[in-house]
């Protein structure tokens, strides 16, 4: 499934689940960039944000100043996907007293809302647009409490959302990584393919 | 609605459009390890050492009485943590907490479960509770990990349900030596099983005492079903790295924190160096002034029955 133009997708490799995501995207037929320096943002059309420890990666995220950087490129358009961590990097707040990281989707999220590892799951869910039925593997998920007019909810599970989109950011809750369906990866490269495409 | 899984559910959408929700399933399971890659986990025995730990950038902590180096000093039998302190690690910190139960003892690891850790280790650094069965891990919801010093071993604890391996290395020795050994004849081995043809597959599967199945997976992919950590002897960032070099998909850390003169900048530099192992400027930098680590134990001044290793088969 080689399309005929290839992206370049980055996935940031500080820690988790990278080379999940990076055989997805290679998968799909695109270049994959591992994302550690600032430097490494100027190859890339799109970042994914894979899961792991938000504290952890969002600490060394500064210690590296890729924070500053992803966040000027994001608030000019360029596309991010984060999964789980990632969804709790990319939001404005953090329920708790907890500080936020990225602050660039306008989302309130709580960590660990659906309790911790022994009340890990996973289920079908329906993905608004993308699938009725996708596998989704939710481990000490986190779920989006409020969220601003213009953010698009993709997905809810026992009324919690799941996954949403606001602009060229998208996020999920759970980990497409973990399974074999890359359909919420190719809706990602959709975006990333529009941005690009926008751009030239 | 959540089910356990227990093999006879598998995902499904109901008539009514409803879903059903499993937990407890493999890929959960394998899941919560593989989000732990590139990171450090350090052993703590208190609130105030998981805090110093969390905000140095562990990605989890082990929940301990006594880290292994006190374990040896101390002697006599040691068993699972008072659960006094494993809730209140859990407390005080957001990151996953993981702790240890006695190899085999199903009940120890049935109360960690019930108190809610993370991550059970199955774990040779305590004295073991059976000398012929390790814990039947698949009937768990919580995920396990189990120390390995071949893969025979890592096999043979992936059949029995754990999630994650670790090296089982010579805890609370700070020598890295037995950890590059293990690490080192996994690798070899996954090496040579990916060469392999079938037939000596079922060979190699009744010398190494490992399931043909799962050595018919490791041959088609190349590389283990679970992420396998490197553990027992990392005291410094250099260890650390080393050990990433070798191929280990994240770091153990006992003793080597909280035995050292600074723990902040020993755990700092240790998740630094995890993290950035290639990079060797990076890690020069990371390894000045840090401060006397941990005494370490020349193995040879070990006698037989002191080596935690041989714990466990």
């Amino acid at each position: 499934m080689v399309s005929e133009k290839r992206l370049n997708i980055g996935v940031l490799n500080v820690q988790g689940a990278v080379s999940e995501h990076a055989e997805f995207v290679r998968s799909l037929g695109d270049n994959v960039v591992l994302v550690k320096h600032p430097e490494d943002l100027d190859q890339i059309d799109g970042l994914i944000i894979p899961g792991g420890e938000s504290t952890t990666i969002g600490k060394l995220m500064d210690k590296y100043q890729l924070s500053e950087t992803v966040r000027e490129k994001a608030n000019k358009g360029f596309p991010l996907f984060g999964t789980c961590a990632g969804l709790i990097l990319l939001a404005d707040e953090i329920e708790g007293n907890e500080k936020a990281h990225l602050q660039l989707m306008n989302i309130t999220v709580n960590r660990n809302s659906f309790g911790r590892q022994r009340e890990s799951f996973e289920t079908l869910l329906a993905v608004n647009g993308v699938a009725e039925d996708f596998p989704a593997v939710f481990i000490r998920a986190p779920h989006i409490v409020e969220f601003a007019a213009d953010v698009n909810v993709l997905s809810e599970y026992e009324g919690r959302v799941v996954a949403a989109q606001q602009g060229n950011l998208l996020v999920t809750a759970f980990h497409p990584e973990l399974t074999e369906d890359m359909r919420i990866h190719r809706h990602f490269r959709q975006i990333v393919d529009n941005y690009k495409k926008a751009q030239q | 609605m959540r089910l356990q899984c227990n093999n006879e559910y598998t995902m499904q959408i109901r008539e009514d459009g409803s879903r059903v929700a499993i937990t407890g399933t493999e890929r959960v399971k394998r899941g919560m390890a593989q989000m732990q890659k590139n990171g450090v986990i350090m052993d703590v025995i208190n609130a105030e050492q998981a805090k110093v730990a969390e905000a140095a950038g562990a990605v989890a902590v082990m929940a301990l009485e006594r880290v292994p180096s006190d374990i040896r000093a101390a002697g006599g039998v040691a068993r699972m943590a008072d659960p006094t302190i494993i809730e209140e690690v859990m407390k005080s910190v957001s990151v996953p907490v993981m702790a240890k139960c006695r190899i085999g003892h199903i009940a120890e690891a049935r109360i960690l479960e019930a108190l809610g850790v993370d991550y059970i280790d199955e774990s040779e650094v305590l004295t073991p509770a059976d000398d012929r069965y390790h814990v039947n891990k698949r009937e768990f919801t919580v995920p396990f990990v189990c120390g390995a010093r071949n893969l025979g071993e890592a096999l043979r604890r992936i059949a029995e349900g754990a999630s994650m391996i670790r090296t089982k290395g010579e805890p609370g020795t700070g020598n890295i030596v037995e950890a590059v050994k293990h690490m080192r004849e996994v690798q070899a081995q996954i090496r040579k099983v990916a060469s392999m043809s079938e037939d000596e597959l079922i060979a190699e599967a009744k010398n190494i005492g490992a399931p043909i199945e799962l050595l018919l997976q490791i041959h088609k992919d190349g590389k283990l079903p679970v992420v396998n950590f490197a553990a027992g002897g990392v005291a410094t960032p250099a260890d650390a790295a080393l050990m990433m070099e070798l191929g280990a998909d994240g770091i153990f850390v006992g003793s080597g924190i909280f035995k050292s003169e600074s723990p902040e900048k020993f755990a700092r530099a240790i998740v630094d160096a995890t993290m950035n192992y290639k990079d060797y400027d990076l890690l020069a930098k990371l390894s000045h002034g840090l401060g006397t680590p941990m005494r370490g134990i020349e193995l040879s001044t070990l006698n037989d029955n002191e080596r935690m290793a041989e714990r466990g088969w």
